[in-house]
């Protein structure tokens, strides 16, 4: 980390998006994390994404439990709000603040300490209810601010860096996530921001529960031989499905692809995915299909990337609940009170 | 052999099998009474069971009107073999016994000292109808019909009844009206009538209206503007949750888009629904979560960050005995302490006690406001004993005058007028700061909310003196709650006394009792019903201006005592405890011996004297 404060004044020339905001806009504090830190690359992919997808910084709430991954959302969007949670509850607190107002961009980031062990519950119950939110887990096998005890994403046989040998079956976070009915599932590796960007944004755009894995690897605990989650180890095996590339309905298509290369997903809202398919047969499309596929990848012992899974007309919690399209929160007196007279009557039916 | 004489004045318990279809028409008799113009206070005491397993339905009749259980059985409808025994010997000498008599029992499992009435509840069931639901259930209208007989209540009571439950339901309504019949005609033609005990027209019951707490803690959500409900199932507080859904599908559908105007989720456990209680209050709308004491312990440690993040969230806590099965179908108010400090770290929260369901309305209603203005949790002390019975009580109270209270909320253009921000600054010298909701303003107003690692203004801050400030702020706000919430309630004695006496919640009616009888016997206490904590100074006075407390509840451990020596520095020899925790709700009986015998001990062999002065200091 560093202790110098960033500038404050931006480059007169920098670049700015459709809603007037430059790219150092969406920045937060310095990050307190380790120099080379996975999750910094993160919260840069998070910056860009929510740049290029104009968003108004103010609108998105960003969440998070607790862990060296929790603390980011101080790192990136300063003007937006925050919340640094419970350990592992995160889930719990995001769905209530999106069920109080469903107009902002909800962000829950978390850890895989934070999501696959304490907090496994809540998100495999926000991932059934279909919260409407971008869920990313920075993942990087190891407990950070404890200082290296195994999470419980590391790989069975996956060697800690004082040389013991984890001995536990992992969690598999994408397969849970999957069979839990997330509508939008992808991973992707904090060392491979061109994927990356995309698959936030695609998340960003979607019209429900979108979970993305983020492998991110511990500098300080966990990027050394025999850890399956250092840089070396993922890249040597990362197999990524497919290309992402987000499209709004307002972009142009400028790259040319060669015919039955790509797939486009139109997704509820009319937005369209791209993707650029990387492997034949791979439809991301179809859950079912989508399942067995990574698990038969991640079998071989490869890090399954990309675009793993998409419901383009995935639905959320406040559908299946029909809230009011105005935001609960907004909502007076006037709009909630039965008022007297309707206690009048109500007292009248309660007498004997 | 004597015979209990008594009108409009007497115990009646039905003892059932769980799952019979018992309590709607045991219910059905206790509305019948009302209907009479004679106060009732039924109680439910049911085990952990849904079918098989005994039930109790006790029903105390009394003219006075008073509500607490009173203790002991005048009378017996003794519908269940299991508990036969237990039953019967319960009764009072000289009480009543009313059982089916279809098949014979030996003398042996009869009292020589009560009055015994047989009824072939089985034999005229089945002579009547073949389907055996049919027969159940009617068995239990066959019987109320005859206890009405036997005791004096009007046969049009129930047509009136039976018109307002079954309305448009003309089948229902005629074939639970025939089921009443037969049991009126045969006890007319077949059993000795009237009995000693007797139901006489009255007019004592006046405006009140007959509904359980939970029902109302709900409706109170509902008027006091909740829009999030978050919630996991526990005995006994899920009726709150769900007659919130109730309420809310009658008064919260947008007639026009069909849209809700409120959100529910039952939650995978206590955790989440605190959880997402939290996360809806930090982003400004009003949620509740509705639970009792296991929930309270899982959800401790989101207590403590919303006491320190300061977020609003309401609790309402439906108290019953510990944990795991069974106990927890009885009653208590033994999560005093457990609420009062929630969490780690130094914390303290807002807690409220109504009598009645009339205040469980009221306070789930302020709870929203008090929890808005103070940005903290705030919990409703209710318990199962008011909870899950129907109780009589005041009508419901509104005005359309009242705005909600949203407390501190600062706008987007208080924000772009300049107006200092500091999210965890005391401006206003109440310790209440100011908040913005997610999303308010491009520029201004973010902030990080963390736990308690800030200063402030919210920026992160490992240093001492921030934290100090911080706690004495939270401190200062508490004080400031002191004065907010609903403030005690003081029923003088009718001479001057150096007696006092504390109690709150579900332990009104059978205080009230008590003091009567006390004060016909010559002991005078002025009573102090405690409405909230934080202690209003009117409590401090009040224990200042008392050479002795005692101090009423239901638990085993005098939790309201230790809060009171705890938070008002009292001298512990001066709070008498009067405790009652067996599960049971606590009787003016149970009172009134233990302040008699206190007080008769004390004039055999004084315990001490206490000097005027030292009480003095307390004054201040």
């Amino acid at each position: 980390m560093t202790y110098l404060a960033k500038p404050r004044l931006h480059h007169p020339s920098l670049t700015v998006n459709k809603v007037g905001y430059t790219r150092r806009d969406y920045e937060g504090k310095n990050s307190t994390l380790c120099a080379g830190c996975g999750h910094d690359s993160i919260s840069a992919a998070i910056i860009q994404a929510c740049w290029e997808l104009d968003i108004e910084p103010h609108r998105v709430a960003k969440l998070s439990g607790i862990g060296c991954s929790s603390k980011t959302p101080d790192y990136f969007l300063g003007a937006s709000h925050g919340f640094n949670t419970v350990h592992g509850r995160m889930p719990s607190v995001l769905t209530g603040a999106n069920l109080a107002n469903r107009s902002l961009l909800y962000l829950g980031i978390s850890g895989d300490g934070d999501s696959a062990s304490i907090g496994l519950g809540q998100f495999a119950h926000a991932m059934r209810r279909a919260v409407r939110m971008v869920y990313i887990v920075e993942d990087n096998g190891v407990y950070g601010l404890t200082k290296g005890q195994f999470s419980a994403t590391a790989d069975r046989g996956s060697r800690s860096k004082k040389g013991a040998i984890n001995s536990d079956n992992p969690v598999d976070m994408i397969g849970m996530a999957l069979q839990l009915g997330a509508s939008y599932v992808a991973r992707g590796f904090s060392g491979d921001k061109a994927q990356l960007v995309p698959l936030i944004k695609g998340a960003i755009g979607h019209g429900g529960a979108a979970f993305i894995d983020v492998i991110s690897p511990c500098i300080a605990f966990n990027n050394h031989a025999g850890s399956t989650k250092c840089y070396d180890y993922v890249r040597e095996h990362n197999e990524a499905m497919n290309r992402l590339d987000f499209i709004t309905p307002r972009s142009e298509i400028t790259t040319d692809y060669a015919p039955g290369e790509v797939v486009e997903v139109v997704q509820h809202d009319g937005r369209t995915l791209r993707l650029r398919k990387l492997h034949d047969g791979y439809d991301p499309t179809d859950r079912l299909a989508a399942m067995n596929h990574v698990q038969t990848h991640q079998a071989r012992g490869e890090v399954v990337t990309g675009l793993l899974y998409v419901d383009p007309d995935a639905s959320d919690l406040h559908a299946a609940l029909n809230t009011s399209a105005r935001p609960l929160n907004t909502l007076g007196n006037q709009e909630l009170c039965p008022g007297a007279a309707e206690l009048a009557t109500l007292n009248a039916a309660l007498r004997c | 052999m004597k015979r209990i004489e008594a009108v409009n004045d007497f115990v009646i318990k039905f003892a059932n099998v769980n799952g019979s279809g018992s309590s709607s028409a045991n219910e059905l008799f206790a509305k019948a009474v009302l209907r009479m113009g004679v106060p009732v206070s039924p109680r439910n005491i049911f085990p952990s069971n849904i079918q098989g397993l005994p039930t109790w339905y006790e029903v105390r009749v009394c003219e006075q009107g008073y509500l607490g259980r009173r203790g002991g059985v005048d009378m017996l409808v003794a519908m269940n073999p299991q508990t036969w025994d237990a039953d019967v010997a319960e009764l009072e000498p000289g009480g009543y016994l009313f059982y089916d008599s279809t098949r014979p029992l030996p003398p042996s499992k009869f009292r020589t000292d009560i009055h015994v009435i047989g009824m072939p509840l089985t034999d005229i069931c089945n002579a009547v109808y073949t389907d055996p639901r049919q027969r159940q259930l009617f068995k239990n209208i066959i019987y109320v019909g005859a206890l009405s007989v036997l005791l004096g209540v009007d046969g049009e009571v129930f047509e009136a009844l039976f018109a307002a439950q079954y309305k448009g339901k003309e089948k229902l309504f005629d074939s639970n009206l025939r089921a009443l019949q037969l049991g009126r005609d045969f006890a007319r033609e077949h059993l000795e009538a009237p009995l000693g005990i007797q139901v006489r027209r009255a007019d004592r019951v006046g405006e009140r209206i007959f509904v359980d707490g939970n029902s109302a803690a709900a409706l109170g959500c509902v008027y006091g503007g909740a829009t999030v409900a978050a919630w996991y199932p526990i005995t006994p507080s899920s009726s709150v949750a769900e007659a919130f859904q109730k309420y809310c599908n009658r008064f919260r559908i947008d007639p026009a888009t069909g849209q809700h105007k409120f959100a529910i989720v039952q939650a995978e456990d206590e955790l989440a629904s605190i959880g997402m209680v939290v996360g809806a209050g930090w982003n400004g709308a009003r949620a509740f979560t509705a639970t009792s004491g296991p929930g309270v312990s899982l959800m401790t440690e989101f207590i403590g960050l919303a006491y320190f993040a300061e977020i609003p969230a309401t609790i309402i806590n439906v108290q019953r005995g510990g944990p795991s099965t069974g106990m927890p179908t009885r009653t208590q108010q033994a999560d005093i302490l457990s609420c009062a400090y929630a969490s780690h770290g130094d914390t303290k929260h807002v807690l409220l006690f109504p009598e009645d369901p009339h205040e469980c309305f009221d306070h789930a209603a302020a709870a929203l406001d008090l929890a808005d203005r103070l940005q903290t949790p705030v919990f409703v002390m209710t318990d199962l004993d008011i909870g899950m019975n129907q109780r009589l009580c005041k009508p419901f109270e509104w005005s359309d005058a009242h705005a909600y209270d949203r407390g501190k909320v600062m706008t987007a253009a208080e924000l772009e007028a300049g107006k200092d921000f500091g999210r965890y600054k005391d401006v206003d010298g109440d310790g209440i700061p100011w908040r913005t909701l997610p999303g308010t303003h491009p520029t201004l107003g973010s902030y990080f909310t963390r736990g308690t690692t800030r200063d402030a203004y919210a920026r992160y801050s490992e240093h001492g003196s921030d934290y100090v400030y911080n706690a004495q702020r939270l401190l200062k706000k508490f004080k400031t709650a002191a004065d907010l919430v609903p403030q005690p309630v003081l029923r003088p004695a009718t001479r001057k006394t150096r007696l006092g006496v504390i109690y709150f919640g579900s332990t009104s009616p059978a205080m009230h009792e008590a003091l009567d009888v006390l004060n016909d016997a010559g002991i005078h206490l002025d009573a102090l019903r405690l409405r909230a904590f934080p202690f209003p100074q009117v409590v401090a006075r009040f224990l200042a201006d008392h050479e002795e407390v005692f101090v009423v509840e239901q638990n085993r451990d005098a939790q309201m005592r230790s809060l009171l020596v705890n938070e008002l520095e009292v001298d512990p020899a001066r709070l008498v405890p009067v405790l009652h925790y067996d599960g049971t709700p606590i009787t003016a009986r149970f009172i009134t011996d233990a302040i008699t015998q206190h007080v008769h001990a004390e004039a055999v062999m004084p315990k001490r004297k206490v000097k005027k002065n030292r009480l003095k200091e307390h004054a201040a």
